[in-house]
């Protein structure tokens, strides 16, 4: 046995999936998620399997990775080519950006280091005189590690660069992007044990569509996508909590009262679909003097985020699949990637590609 | 006498003085046993020599080992290396005869370590019939190698030699224990992971447990998923017999440790190393006899029947998962990276 068995019991994945048969309607459901985690879980768990042929589930911008813009990577290129340390997680090494990934700035002899969490980017500016620089990214799971560290008294030589995202604002844009058709949302466990249930009212409620935060064991995913069925056959649309063992609708408040302190919402660029407002993190004036931007005298430019040939943009916007991409397979692998969602080991296409999602035996 | 904190220099590689008193107290008294022909290691010669079987055929291998860290929790390189070499000889069915030794280390490394690795090469040996019968010694300068890497080369005996490419339809599918201990235990114990485990390789010799199944019969491929795990080995064995893997994700034996580390680092238990199991390919007439006997070894404790060969998808491994779905598991990339979250 390899998961908690309760959560993978065959007898009730069955179980839920007749449920599923019968609250489908025989239109087209489009169900988006936006977490490779839930991807994942999915695509190594053979959970389509389960669900009727009219009920798609696809990952929207799901990927810290994929959906970093560009700019970022040329601002990070640079400071790294100034001289400082760069720290970021393992595969941002690897997403294009204008001129250079910051793997080939590596091979150029800049000092790009792949740390697993905040604090051991502060251990490394600890032990040495020069620059060193935290490039943050991820939702809101992360967030609240990079406040902490800036909360307990960092390095003076230590900075970041803050690329962290709202999933909550980018799943309402979609809404309004020309031909998504989403039907229903499986929202984060993780991103809402921080977050609680509040935003995605506020910023998804005007739509009226069934948003169900789900965990990530196979039973909470077929759980989740039952509940965001029976809203729809309902004609109901409202946030339901799916994964209350581990998400409390109030959320993380010593989470969310760090990441308060330390950040102010902005817009930022998201690769693929574009700016949102109040959709990133900035930091406050308070804590401007660990802002890399700043000690590096980084411009807001905007890269060039397009790449011939390559439908990224339509996967993290859930517009297509990964197969519907004609590089998907050929010319894009994760061995030799085109797009960032190749890259990111939490990118649609990556995952599909490493487990099978691209076929269903 | 030597010192705890003597270091491996230069003259240690140039083959005078100072090599002979390394070899002479450092290496040879490990290893009791050296003859297997007219000239064996403590002759110190050019090269040993084998006395020829009269049955059989030979099977060579050879493997080369680079670990971070040097030594890990189960075991250290010098074990590695040994059973590294032993298990590809045992899984082509090939009773381990004869091993050399090659190791190139690094200036500065602790001569106190390389009794550790020596000692442990010759512990693992020792659980198996081989003999170690020659050897080579290099020094590389400080920052030209990262601290030890050594090769091993092995001669083993097969009557006949079983490859891993006979699966038939309908045959059954074993492993001999649970999977991704050595990778998840590695994983575990890299400095930036920091993490505490209880993990352990579990590196070892599984000669004397193969030798346990071969008078059986019926074992039509066999394989050690090391690098690239249990998903590499199948795969490859899928491929090159043209035939479908099918199986069960709920029978494949994995530790709940190893299962938790898996799921923290989103790295999958069936793409990371074992280094003391192997994967059998057996006639289903066989299958029984061969998993209570492997069960009764010590180490095929945990050997559970994972599934059978089909053809519905030739060269490929198609897994029901625990829940109940079906996937394809194709061959891993690469090193796995962790996640972020």
């Amino acid at each position: 046995m390899t998961r908690p068995f309760e959560l993978s019991d065959p007898v009730r994945a069955r179980q839920l999936a007749d449920a599923i048969a019968i609250l489908a309607p025989p239109t087209l459901v489009k169900i988006v998620h936006v977490c490779g985690t839930h991807e994942m879980a999915i695509t190594q768990n053979g959970l389509r399997r389960f669900l009727p042929d009219k009920v798609e589930v696809l990952e929207g911008p799901g990927c810290p990775v994929c959906v970093t813009p560009t700019a970022d990577i040329d601002a990070v290129v640079q400071i790294a080519e100034a001289g400082a340390i760069i720290c970021t997680f393992g595969d941002m090494t690897r997403v294009p950006g204008t001129r250079l990934t910051l793997e080939q700035a590596r091979s150029k002899g800049c000092d790009i280091r792949v740390v697993l969490s905040t604090a051991e980017a502060v251990n490394i500016a600890r032990e040495t005189d020069r620059e060193v620089v935290f490039f943050a990214v991820g939702f809101e799971t992360t967030t609240p590690m990079t406040a902490a560290i800036l909360l307990d008294d960092p390095p003076k030589n230590f900075s970041v660069l803050v690329s962290h995202k709202k999933i909550p604002e980018a799943m309402a844009i979609l809404l309004d992007l020309p031909g998504t058709n989403i039907s229903g949302y499986l929202a984060p466990g993780h991103v809402s044990t921080i977050i609680g249930l509040a935003p995605y009212e506020q910023h998804l409620g005007k739509f009226n569509i069934p948003i169900v935060v789900g965990g990530f064991e196979p039973l909470d995913i077929l759980y989740s996508v039952a509940l965001i069925l029976r809203q729809i056959r309902d004609g109901k649309g409202f946030v339901e909590n799916g994964f209350p063992r581990a998400v409390a609708d109030k959320g993380n408040m010593a989470a969310q009262i760090l990441i308060e302190t330390v950040f102010e919402s902005t817009e930022v660029q998201w690769r693929g679909i574009g700016a949102i407002p109040d959709s990133g993190y900035r930091l406050r004036q308070e804590f401007a003097q660990f802002d890399a931007r700043e000690r590096f005298h980084i411009e807001g430019e905007t890269g060039d985020e397009k790449i011939p040939g390559c439908r990224c943009a339509d996967v993290l916007t859930a517009r297509a699949t990964p197969a519907d991409c004609p590089l998907f397979g050929t010319r894009c692998t994760p061995l030799s990637p085109v797009g960032p969602c190749m890259v990111g080991t939490e990118g649609a296409c990556s995952i599909w590609f490493r487990y099978g999602g691209r076929e269903r035996p | 006498m030597t010192q705890s904190n003597d270091r491996i220099s230069p003259l240690h590689g140039a083959g005078g003085e100072v090599m002979g008193k390394l070899l002479a107290e450092h290496v040879l008294p490990h290893f009791a046993k050296s003859s297997v022909g007219r000239i064996d290691l403590s002759a110190m010669d050019d090269g040993a020599t084998i006395q020829l079987p009269t049955v059989g055929e030979l099977v060579m291998t050879t493997d080369s080992h680079v670990v971070k860290p040097i030594f890990f929790p189960g075991g250290d390189i010098g074990t590695l290396a040994a059973a590294g070499t032993l298990n590809d000889l045992a899984v082509m069915g090939a009773k381990p005869l004869a091993l050399s030794l090659a190791v190139i280390i690094e200036e500065d490394f602790l001569i106190s370590d390389i009794d550790r690795i020596v000692q442990s090469f010759a512990d693992t040996l020792a659980g198996s019939e081989a003999t170690l019968i020659c050897g080579d010694t290099k020094v590389m300068g400080r920052g030209e190698i990262d601290g030890i890497a050594i090769n091993t080369t092995g001669i083993g005996i097969a009557d006949p030699a079983i490859g891993d490419a006979g699966a038939l339809p309908g045959d059954v599918i074993i492993v001999t224990g649970t999977m991704g201990d050595h990778g998840m235990a590695l994983l575990a114990a890299r400095e930036e992971f920091r993490l505490e485990t209880e993990l352990v390789s579990d590196v070892a010799s599984v000669w004397p447990m193969i030798r346990s199944v071969l008078p059986i019969g019926g074992i039509r491929a066999m394989k050690d998923p090391t690098r690239g795990g249990l998903a590499a080995a199948l795969n490859e064995m899928a491929r090159k017999s043209g035939t479908t893997i099918e199986m069960n994700q709920s029978d494949i034996p994995i530790r709940g440790a190893v299962q938790g580390l898996s799921d923290l680092l989103g790295i999958s238990p069936l793409e990371v190393a074992n280094e003391g199991k192997a994967v059998l390919i057996v006639d289903p007439a066989s299958a029984n006899q061969i998993l209570e006997t492997l069960r009764r070894h010590p180490l095929g404790r945990d050997a559970a029947i994972i599934g059978r060969v089909g053809t519905e998808y030739p060269g490929r491994v198609v897994v029901t998962t625990t829940v109940g779905g079906r996937r394809f598991l194709d061959m891993p990339l690469g090193d796995p990276v962790p996640r972020i979250c």
